[in-house]
């Protein structure tokens, strides 16, 4: 919302500086957003006397003119206008002035003679024929032979205009106006203000005897009122008033549409004008559409009514959509000769729904929808007519008419001064806070203890509404700074918190980098990720109304957002990429009206150098060994068509899958634009959580030596490792420390099918040294259990 | 016999004196001193000598033997010395070159922003509470007295799942979660995703983080609100830092503010970051609306709580100079490896 300074000085002096005023009034809770002087960019341009005015020597369209600018000694011009006469006062812009666009003008010579700066067009000031109220001559701007030679060109147009900026908040409609910002700004200023009564005369006519009003819907019409003007003169609006709504943002239309929109500003009462040629039957009905009813509105677009749709009708057809816009049928012509002024006041939230369904948000809308004051439509009618005659463009019918609906009265509020103060935590006085309330026109009832809001105030609605009033002019700044008081609380992290903390420490330590990646994705990645038609994963939360088809489901898998950010530092050469997220998928229940299982999965994603399937298993592993996790195992899965058959594992716990890491089948990563091999990992992090160990319980350090002793053999080159680790635990009992993998070998020396493996085996017992027979006596039997078990045989 | 041993003790300090390494005194200290050496053989041939003229050979024999020792064992600790000279100049490396760096991962900015202002609720008795991303528009809005067809909607321009269930567009409902299931005192924040739907660019993206705070308790008064929020800015950017309350609105606080800091950059003068105002719009906050009270089973004649709520992303554009919201989701490798 804007507000020029000079409309506000029509209903009290503002003695401080734009830059004070915008200060106090944000801090009392109209935020100002800045502040613009319409006339900040012309400088130095100011009303001239044409003295003499001579032909240039040296050009056959050009002229020399002598100037009187009020300086003394009349100055030399040329000037290039075809309109140019001696006698003439004209705007000049003098050696060293600023034009708008940024032009600069300083003195020079113009085919040879001396020009002491530039005679203006309208044009080159910025202006219209709006902001002149008449279309000007082709040339330089003649101006009124009384504005005396000297005075600031922004005076003459009222250009030093300061327009203040408002952020209004949804609660404030009251303050979409300018005596809505007037009353504020008294409170905050401390100055008296009251709404000035429109003072107008009627002729002895009644509007009854013309127009007939009905509402059908008193739910969603609150109230209905409608003066008529007659012999209306359709023509230009007077500079001034053409300035303001320009000002405010409103293109100037004529004077009986400027009218409507100049209260709107001045009122916040959206107000609307027909044609009574055009209203069939002299009759003006506020009633539902019909189901398909067909409306064009003034902006000449054609719109398909529901039957919830509120509209003004005549005695045929529907002529405005209530509360949003016109219609093209009805509107202000040059002819028109009789005007009716609507003023009323409309259910909001039907407004809002209407304005959103036709895609129609207008100025009335936009207040409507926020509710407005029943009691604020007689008194801008009133100032509509008022505006009329002021402007001399038609004569006020008598009468008015005035239908009310279903009007809500303020509640009244219990007032409890010493309530408010214990809530807000200061100790403001009784006559203090009934100051505040009274300057916003609240009415303080002190021996009952009551308040009551304006009806233009529909936002105040319980006791805290007022302590914020109190609050807001008793000033932020002065209510005191405490720290809690109270029963103290302990806070801090949920274990889950401190084990996600500790997961980031861990997986940084390795090298891999956080990310934050979207958690909704396109339902084209379960195709590229090569996911099976019939999977789970498939099965999304999808967003009714998403920016785009890529971010139009909710993620049941982490793979893609790692793939597609390992693709974009890729395509971006960033070598050696490394990275992990804690985030969330989504895993819906199926059932309408449910919320989606929302899991978080610890993911990891890598390419480049010496990245292979044991970096990423390694990463993996010491993850869970720091975080002591039970009993974590992995297992060959050749099953998921995401990741490469042989070179997969699932990660369990407990024999139960928690997660999977591996190479990303090359077929995806090619479709992903990434020709390197990729690893990754997910992991879930509830089922990692809940398998971590924290009963830590310290061992003794061993005090006996250990013995050592390595093994090779050979094995099926099918048979994994770890059938070898398990054979070897099951036979070596109590004295085993440790195995060792310390080399995998194939190729030369090897019998073709088979592998070489090395193991180096550690023994060790609590309470002795252990000798060699001992030693001896396990070793054989490890060797007898690899040789039974998995056909392995010692090299 | 005693020219035998001065000979003996001047050709061994002749020779130690042109030992150049280790072997060559190994080679003197076998000559003179070892078993077959030639002072040992003088000492072998005192058996000879009369009763008188023993003891005195004896004595000057030892006197050369430990004088030989000693010296033996100096000249050693000299070329020890100098040969370990040798090897260290030897060893000299270019310590400019640089070091063999563990190549450590880095948390995202985001992360270390919503670290710190964690660190700082902790030490202030608050814990961290969490919900979910996909919500009921009860809690994201009705609950938080924002009804349908209300105004304030608009603002926040919502992703729908289901006709009453939207993605979360503040982590507001969150406090209403917490309401419902904890009673006061209550000392949370809650951080969180949120979703707003805005056609991505340098300010505006679908997805950014905020983090919610919320204290309710017996006789919180708006007071405390402000001291509690102006500990917390001091912490997280300052004792310098000055706090400005502007009143504002928000359905679910009355009375509500907006809370500014003075800029971090200018210090309050006027710049390109504050865009002149001296002040940053940094959060919003207010007394929890009674109703948003009512509405969670909390009496409001009884208790009183204050909510804050801010976003992550622009605390940690401010924290970093970062000027284009993107960089946070787009992971390229040289943004994360900056911070």
């Amino acid at each position: 919302m804007n507000l020029p300074m000079s409309w506000l000085n029509d209903y009290m002096d503002i003695d401080v500086t734009p830059k004070e005023y915008a200060d106090r009034l944000t801090m009392t809770g109209s935020k100002v957003e800045g502040v613009e002087n319409t006339g900040e960019e012309i400088q130095n341009v100011v009303a001239g006397k044409v003295l003499s005015c001579e032909p240039h020597p040296d050009s056959d369209h050009m002229s020399v003119c002598m100037v009187d600018i009020g300086e003394g000694e009349p100055v030399q011009i040329v000037c290039g206008a075809p309109n140019v006469k001696a006698g003439q006062t004209v705007p000049v812009a003098k050696h060293k002035s600023r034009l708008p666009g940024g032009v600069k003008i300083t003195k020079g010579k113009l085919r040879g003679v001396m020009s002491n700066g530039m005679i203006c067009s309208h044009e080159e000031l910025g202006l219209t024929a709006q902001d002149l109220g008449y279309e000007p001559e082709y040339g330089i701007l003649v101006l009124s032979d009384d504005i005396p030679a000297g005075k600031d060109i922004r005076e003459v147009f009222g250009l030093n205009e300061n327009v203040v900026e408002f952020e209004i908040t949804s609660n404030r409609p009251d303050c979409f106006s300018i005596i809505g910002l007037a009353r504020e700004t008294a409170a905050t200023l401390k100055k008296p203000f009251s709404v000035p009564e429109p003072k107008f005369s009627e002729n002895s006519e009644n509007i009854s005897d013309t127009l007939s009003v009905e509402v059908l819907d008193k739910q969603k019409c609150l109230r209905y009122c409608a003066k008529m003007i007659k012999n209306v003169k359709i023509g230009p609006s007077p500079s001034w008033m053409v300035r303001r709504l320009h000002a405010c943002g409103i293109r100037s239309i004529n004077n009986i549409v400027d009218i409507t929109n100049y209260v709107l500003l001045e009122y916040g009462q959206p107000m609307h004008a027909f044609d009574l040629r055009d209203l069939a039957g002299n009759k003006i009905i506020v009633r539902r559409a019909d189901e398909g009813e067909t409306i064009k509105t003034l902006d000449e677009n054609d719109h398909t009514l529901t039957s919830d749709t509120l509209v003004i009708s005549d005695a045929q057809k529907a002529v405005a959509i209530a509360g949003v816009m016109g219609g093209f049928n009805s509107e202000i012509k040059d002819d028109t000769t009789t005007v009716i002024f609507e003023s009323a006041t409309f259910d909001a939230s039907s407004v809002r729904l209407t304005a959103q369904r036709a895609g129609l948000r207008t100025e009335a809308s936009s207040r409507y929808e926020k509710g407005l004051d029943p009691n604020n439509t007689v008194p801008a009618v009133n100032r509509a007519c008022e505006l009329v005659e002021k402007l001399g463009c038609g004569e006020v019918v008598g009468g008015i008419i005035d239908i009310c609906g279903d009007i809500k009265n303020p509640k009244e509020l219990s007032f409890r001064p010493e309530k408010i103060n214990a809530f807000l935590g200061t100790d403001i006085s009784l006559s203090d806070m009934t100051e505040y309330l009274k300057a916003l026109e609240f009415t303080v009832d002190t021996n009952k203890m009551t308040v009551t809001a304006p009806t233009f105030r529909p936002d105040i609605e319980c006791e805290a509404d007022v302590a914020e009033e109190i609050a807001r002019f008793y000033g932020y700044d002065n209510i005191p700074s405490t720290l809690l008081s109270g029963e103290a609380t302990v806070g801090g992290k949920t274990p889950e918190q401190t084990a996600k903390d500790r997961i980031c420490e861990l997986l940084t330590a390795q090298g891999l980098n956080e990310t934050y990646t979207y958690t909704f994705t396109s339902p084209s990645i379960f195709d590229k990720l090569s996911i099976p038609a019939d999977s789970l994963l498939r099965r999304t939360t999808k967003i009714l109304n998403p920016l785009g088809e890529d971010t139009s489901v909710m993620r049941t898998t982490t793979i893609a957002s790692m793939l597609e950010v390992l693709a974009r530092n890729y395509n971006r050469k960033n070598e050696n990429t490394k990275i992990f997220e804690i985030g969330k998928i989504y895993l819906p229940s199926g059932k309408a009206g449910e919320l989606p299982d929302e899991q978080e999965i610890i993911s990891m994603g890598m390419y480049g150098g010496n990245i292979d399937f044991y970096t990423i298993k390694g990463i993996c592993e010491a993850l869970a060994d720091n975080l002591h996790v039970k009993n974590v195992t992995y297992e060959a899965d050749s099953e998921n068509p995401t990741f490469h058959p042989g070179r997969t594992a699932k990660i369990l716990t407990c024999g139960k899958a928690i997660g999977i890491v591996g190479q990303i089948h090359p077929s995806v990563t090619e479709r992903f634009g990434i020709d390197a091999p990729c690893y990754a990992a997910e992991i879930n992090f509830t089922d990692l959580f809940e398998n971590i160990n924290s009963d830590i319980k310290y061992k003794q350090l061993p005090r006996f030596p250990a013995v050592t002793r390595d093994i090779a053999m050979l094995v099926d080159r099918k048979v994994p490792v770890a059938e070898l680790e398990t054979a070897m635990r099951g036979a070596a009992g109590k004295t085993l420390e440790s195995i060792t993998l310390f080399d995998v070998y194939e190729g030369e020396q090897i019998p073709e099918g088979k592998k070489s493996v090395a193991y180096a085996i550690s023994f060790r017992a609590p309470d002795r040294s252990l000798t060699n027979e001992e030693v001896n006596g396990t070793f054989d039997k490890i060797v007898k259990a690899l040789e039974t078990k998995t056909g392995a045989q010692l090299r | 016999m005693k020219e035998k041993l001065e000979q003996i003790k001047n050709k061994a300090e002749e020779a130690l004196a042109h030992a150049a390494d280790i072997d060559a005194l190994e080679k003197i200290r076998i000559t003179y001193l070892g078993k077959k050496g030639e002072l040992t053989a003088v000492l072998k041939g005192m058996g000879a000598l009369s009763p008188e003229e023993r003891p005195v050979i004896g004595a000057l024999a030892n006197e050369v033997r430990s004088f030989l020792e000693k010296e033996i064992d100096e000249k050693k600790s000299q070329i020890t010395a100098k040969l370990q000279n040798e090897q260290l100049k030897r060893e000299v490396i270019d310590v400019t070159m640089p070091g063999s760096k563990q190549d450590i991962g880095r948390l995202h900015p985001l992360t270390k922003v919503l670290n710190e202002i964690k660190d700082i609720a902790i030490g202030m008795g608050f814990s961290i509470a969490e919900g979910p991303d996909v919500e009921y528009d009860y809690y994201n809005f009705e609950a938080l007295n924002i009804p349908k067809n209300h105004p304030a909607r608009d603002t926040q321009d919502t992703f729908y799942i289901e006709d009453n269930i939207v993605l979360r567009t503040q982590t507001s409902p969150i406090q209403v979660r917490v309401m419902e299931k904890q009673k006061p005192p209550i000392r949370v924040i809650a951080p969180g995703r949120v979703y707003r739907s805005d056609a991505v660019d340098a300010t505006h993206s679908p997805v950014f983080h905020q983090i919610e705070g919320l204290v309710v308790d017996k006789g919180i008064t708006m007071a405390d609100l402000k001291g509690t929020l102006e500990a917390f800015m001091k912490r997280l950017y300052g004792s310098d830092t000055r706090v400005r309350f502007r009143p504002h609105h928000f359905p679910f606080t009355e009375p509500s503010a907006e809370l500014d800091i003075s800029c971090f950059v200018c210090g309050g003068e006027g710049c390109r970051v504050c865009k002149g105002e001296g002040w940053i719009e940094l959060l919003g906050c207010g007394m929890v609306h009674p109703k948003v009270l009512a509405n969670c089973g909390i009496d409001p004649e009884v208790y009183s709580g204050f909510a804050f709520g801010c976003g992550l992303e622009r605390i940690a554009m401010g924290r970093y100079d970062i000027d284009d919201l993107r960089l946070f989701f787009e992971n390229d490798l040289r943004f994360l490896k900056q911070f």
